[in-house]
């Protein structure tokens, strides 16, 4: 026994070890753990970010190089701090606090100490830097725009905040990150991989050389250029006529579903989102809460649409057989919803399709709405089929666009007003606002834009996008070429653009004709109310348009949408016309329109409510 | 093997087994300590080169106590025990303090370190009094005497303070137990070592329950042939709850914060993750270091020079005490098991010797420089791994310092050269 004690001590010490040794390097490793081990620093190669192009292939994006003035403060030597801030452009205090920031940060880690400096300074910063012990400058890449324009569709980049480098790991503290629009919905593959070096550290967290011979690194994957679908000449056309005016425009191709314009009225420069200026410029935009021109209103306004709506209503009709083209209602200079009279502006008499239309008549649709509902025994079935033929436009829900935001619209069900009015208390009667548009639908302009493509394709539309082409090899996601058909047989089309074609000829928008193009087109006037400080007012209404051209082959269509332009062919019809000019011609023939348009604003009426002064409103002045 | 002359008997497992450990150890300081432009390994402005110079001495030393006559290690094993108790005795006016700790004297070349001169002399020392013709251990007299032999120099050393080394001389009881010492002493100190661990990580009300349950299993599995007194057996449990009571008292009114941080992460007692972070950042920095360096090795290592903890300096006294930890990234569980299953034969090789002594000195030598090796060993790599709290000693032959490669080598050699001269010990 006692000759056994120390043999067993040393066996069991052994078998303990061992024991132990396997739980840590066989139970307990993970091969992960170069990611959190602290004698690895990963240092990063960044691709630059591809470029955007418009569908002309004309450079919207691009990247500009930005010099960051980066201090190490621990091999700072005495330097001379006067010559040194004139140089810089700042203040000796501030030169100091920052100084003592960057310490206070790490003395062994570099900090930012002016960032972005322009191409003059860091030209003449340049050739003095070796003087400066302890300074460095680094190279940095900002986005370039080679455009005013657009800045909605474009969207910004900024820095990852916490949120993202805590849902995505790819993103290290300091990166840039699409924050809206293209930016953002093609982030991927704009942005590219990032490269990375793995340097072995010591535990002063000084270098001692790359970690095995950089077996683990990676070199930069680069970002890939977009081609998108707006027309930059048309985009930056559209922006300056909406000068002065807020509200949105979408133009589409009809045959590709591609957009060729996406206003949004006010809107700002994407450059101000760009620098040293940039979070100044963010908050004055996103602070202003009255014009809110970070709001892109072509695809988050949902407005009721008005009389465009009417085509819908017409073609509905049509396919559930309850009207023909030479059906005919009498306008009562309105029609009657029990013993009330709603008015209508057409000039009353006896209207049929055709002019039913061009004339924007009320009664005929209010009659055509109430046909459709009594085909069916009862108003829930009507509804259900109302509903049907609305959504297969695209309305009433996410239209699915490449783009990060947008909204729904509505297109109200049975359920919608079982809850409003309770069950079975609503008939085609108490929604009859729906014929005319407005009521309880609402789209957006892109809703708008893209259900006139759908009439100018008689039948079907391509869902709307931005993206053209990625890349080399071009190839986008294939939801965007496959036709999606409505629920209208092609037939029924052609009565109602016909109509929509003596909008222009002998209706409502006779006055805005383009010499040698044929359009269709419909006009829209929107009632609308503001609620400030509780009370509710009535102001100017919406002025909106929608058409495409020419008839025959439509290579545009497009909703025009102006907050408050009044009457539809007044703004909204007169913009649209030039920008149908413009895209098809390549010139504005009416140069007096033209000049009208583009000094014309309507900040008077966006006063009026916020004037504490009563007020008019549709007031017929130029 | 039969031939004469001092390296003719020697056994070269042994040596072999030596020298293995040697050279590994020298690869790791190697590896901890070279830096980005590499020098010629005999640089001795580097750890790696003073470290090749400690082992040429030592290698010095092993001809010297090679040439030396058997006998004089017996003859004069009292001279070196008053000349080391002397040393250590000297620290108090003379000694040079290095990182806290007044252990060294400074020779200008060289720091000696007399408590491991010390544990050489006083393992001579007690082989000497235990195998004296006199000396009968069974006898309380004599347990004293031998008790006060080895805790001499282990009470002149903790004030250095070096709890570390001091806790090293309690390894010499393994001398006394193989040499006829009560071995239920041993099994009391174990029970009392249990029973503090349990109570400090369940609770008394749990070590209470604990051991009623395990004396009732006792009684239900017992051939029924076997008659235990009920007596005794209820006085050794109330002994133990008492005992356990009072563990609950001297944690919490004798230890200080720093004692009960030691234990609180050694026994996993803390459970509040953001405590027991501040603790791994300060007191057990160094435990927790090497532990995710020794993790991060895996099952094949990183490879020779590859370590990143390793090169990066994460872990404090890595080419010292903390030496294993390299092993453990470097090499991975091939390595760190390899070098466990060769201190293991190393130490069994040598245990193996001892008991072939004829000479009851040289058996008790033996016995004596082996467990301060085991002892050593056993406290080093336990606290790299993170099995005990943090005590340091050096690992031997593998840490860095030219005191204790020497020593080490010395008190090795020397029962190697008494073990070759075995067959000339008269019958």
């Amino acid at each position: 026994m006692k000759k056994l004690l120390l043999s067993s001590v040393v066996v069991l010490i052994g078998f303990t070890f061992i024991g132990r040794l396997s739980y840590l390097q066989l139970f307990r490793f993970s091969p992960d753990q170069i990611l959190d081990d602290p004698a690895i620093k990963k240092v990063y190669d960044y691709p630059e970010r591809g470029y955007i192009y418009d569908r002309d292939g004309k450079l919207l994006v691009g990247n500009q190089p930005a010099y960051d003035v980066m201090v190490i403060p621990r091999e700072v030597k005495p330097l001379d701090t006067l010559e040194f801030c004139t140089l810089l452009g700042i203040e000796k205090p501030e030169f100091l606090s920052k100084m003592e920031k960057a310490r206070q940060y790490s003395p062994r880690l570099p900090s930012v100490l002016v960032p972005q400096l322009s191409k003059e300074d860091y030209a003449k910063l340049q050739e003095k830097m070796r003087h400066f012990t302890g300074f460095y400058i680094q190279k940095r890449s900002l986005r370039y725009y080679n455009t005013k324009s657009a800045a909605n569709v474009l969207g910004y980049i900024s820095e990852v905040n916490e949120w993202d480098l805590k849902n995505n790991p790819y993103y290290v503290a300091g990166e840039l990150k699409g924050r809206t629009g293209i930016e953002k919905q093609y982030e991927e593959t704009l942005r590219g991989r990032k490269g990375v070096k793995h340097i072995q550290k010591d535990r002063f967290n000084r270098d001692i050389g790359p970690y095995k011979d950089g077996k683990l690194d990676t070199l930069p994957q680069q970002g890939k250029e977009i081609q998108i679908t707006l027309d930059k000449t048309l985009q930056e056309y559209g922006e300056k006529l909406m000068h002065g005016k807020r509200g949105g425009i979408v133009a589409i191709e009809p045959k590709t579903g591609e957009i060729l314009t996406m206003i949004s009225g006010p809107t700002y420069d994407p450059a101000l989102l760009v620098g040293r200026q940039r979070s100044k410029n963010y908050s004055k935009l996103h602070y202003d809460t009255i014009s809110k021109p970070t709001w892109d209103r072509s695809i988050l306004a949902q407005p009721s649409p008005g009389s465009p709506f009417k085509t819908l209503n017409a073609l509905i009709g049509l396919q559930e057989g309850v009207i023909d083209p030479s059906t005919r209602i009498r306008c009562y200079h309105g029609f009657y919803v029990g013993n009330t009279l709603r008015g209508c502006h057409c000039g009353g008499g006896i209207r049929d399709l055709n002019s039913g239309i061009y004339e924007s008549c009320n009664a005929y649709f209010a009659g055509v709405f109430r046909k459709i509902f009594d085909k069916y025994e009862t108003t829930d079935e009507g509804m259900d089929v109302w509903e049907k033929h609305m959504k297969s436009f695209g309305l009433g829900d996410y239209l699915g666009t490449d783009l990060p935001t947008g909204a729904p619209g509505r297109i109200p069900d049975v359920a919608y007003y079982d809850k409003w009015y309770g069950d079975g208390r609503w008939a085609a009667s108490t929604i009859i606002s729906n014929s005319i548009g407005q009521g309880e639908i609402a789209a957006t302009p892109l809703q708008l834009a893209n259900m006139t493509a759908a009439i100018a394709n008689r039948g079907y539309f391509y869902t709307p996008h931005v993206i053209k082409s990625i890349g080399n090899n071009g190839k986008i996601d294939p939801k965007y070429t496959e036709p999606r058909y409505t629920t209208i047989d092609r037939k029924h089309f052609d009565p109602v653009i016909e109509g929509m074609a003596n909008v222009y000829n002998y209706g409502t928008a006779r006055w805005v004709k383009i010499p040698g193009i044929d359009i269709a087109g419909k006009t829209g006037t929107v009632e609308n109310y503001i609620r400030i400080d509780g009370e509710r007012m009535q102001l100017t209404d919406h002025s909106v348009f929608v058409a495409f051209a020419p008839v025959e082959n439509p290579q545009i269509a497009l909703a025009v949408y102006i907050e408050n332009g009044y009457y539809g062919a007044r703004y909204a019809g007169h913009i649209a016309s030039l920008l149908i000019e413009k895209y098809i011609k390549g010139e504005i023939t009416r140069k007096d329109l033209e000049k009208r348009m583009l000094e014309k604003t309507l900040e008077h009426e966006y006063a009026k409510p916020y004037s504490d002064e009563p007020f008019e409103i549709n007031e017929y002045v130029w | 093997m039969s031939g004469k002359g001092p390296f003719g008997r020697l056994d070269w497992i042994s040596v072999i087994l030596y020298a293995l450990l040697v050279f590994i150890g020298w690869l790791n300081i190697y590896s901890t300590s070279v830096g980005e432009t590499s020098t010629s390994i005999f640089d001795f402005s580097t750890l790696y080169g003073k470290q090749l110079f400690f082992i040429g001495l030592a290698a010095l030393g092993i001809i010297f106590v090679l040439f030396v006559e058997s006998h004089f290690f017996e003859r004069f094993a009292s001279i070196f025990y008053i000349v080391s108790i002397v040393l250590l005795l000297g620290l108090f006016v003379f000694g040079k303090t290095i990182a806290g700790a007044t252990s060294w004297y400074d020779l200008g070349f060289f720091n000696l370190q007399p408590s491991e001169l010390a544990k050489v002399g006083t393992s001579l020392a007690l082989a000497k009094f235990l195998s004296d013709i006199q000396t009968d251990i069974r006898t309380g007299k004599h347990q004293l005497y031998a008790v006060a032999i080895i805790l001499l120099p282990a009470i002149l050393i903790l004030p250095q303070p070096d709890p570390g080394s001091s806790l090293i001389y309690f390894s010499l009881f393994f001398v006394l137990f193989r040499e006829g010492f009560p071995i239920y002493y041993l099994g009391i100190l174990i029970f009392a070592v249990v029973l503090f661990a349990t109570t400090l990580m369940f609770g008394t009300v749990w070590v209470a329950i604990g051991l009623i349950i395990l004396t009732l299993l006792i009684y239900t599995f017992k051939k029924a042939s076997v008659k235990i007194p009920i007596a005794p057996v209820l006085g050794v449990i109330v002994v133990s709850i008492l005992f356990s009571l009072s563990v609950n008292f001297v944690f919490e009114n004798v230890f200080e914060q720093r004692h009960r941080d030691r234990f609180a992460l050694w026994l996993s007692l803390e459970k509040d993750e953001e405590k027991l972070d501040e603790i791994r950042k300060t007191i057990g920095y160094n435990t927790y270091q090497s532990e995710k360096a020794i993790e991060s090795g895996g099952f094949a290592g990183k490879g020779f020079m590859e370590g990143t903890r390793t090169k990066g300096d994460f872990v404090p006294e890595q080419h010292t005490d903390y030496i294993f930890s390299s092993v453990g990234e470097e090499w991975g569980f091939l390595g760190t098991s390899a070098v466990i299953l060769l201190f293991s034969l190393f130490f069994l090789r040598l245990i193996y010797i001892a008991e072939r002594q004829k000479s009851d000195f040289s058996r008790m030598y033996g016995y004596g420089a082996i467990s301060i090796l085991v002892f050593h060993y056993f406290i080093n790599i336990g606290m790299v791994i993170g099995l005990l709290p943090t005590i340091g000693v050096p690992l031997p032959f593998f840490s860095y310092g030219g005191s204790g490669l020497i020593f080490f080598t010395m008190l090795l050699f020397i029962f190697l050269k008494l073990d070759s001269n075995r067959l000339k010990d008269g019958i």
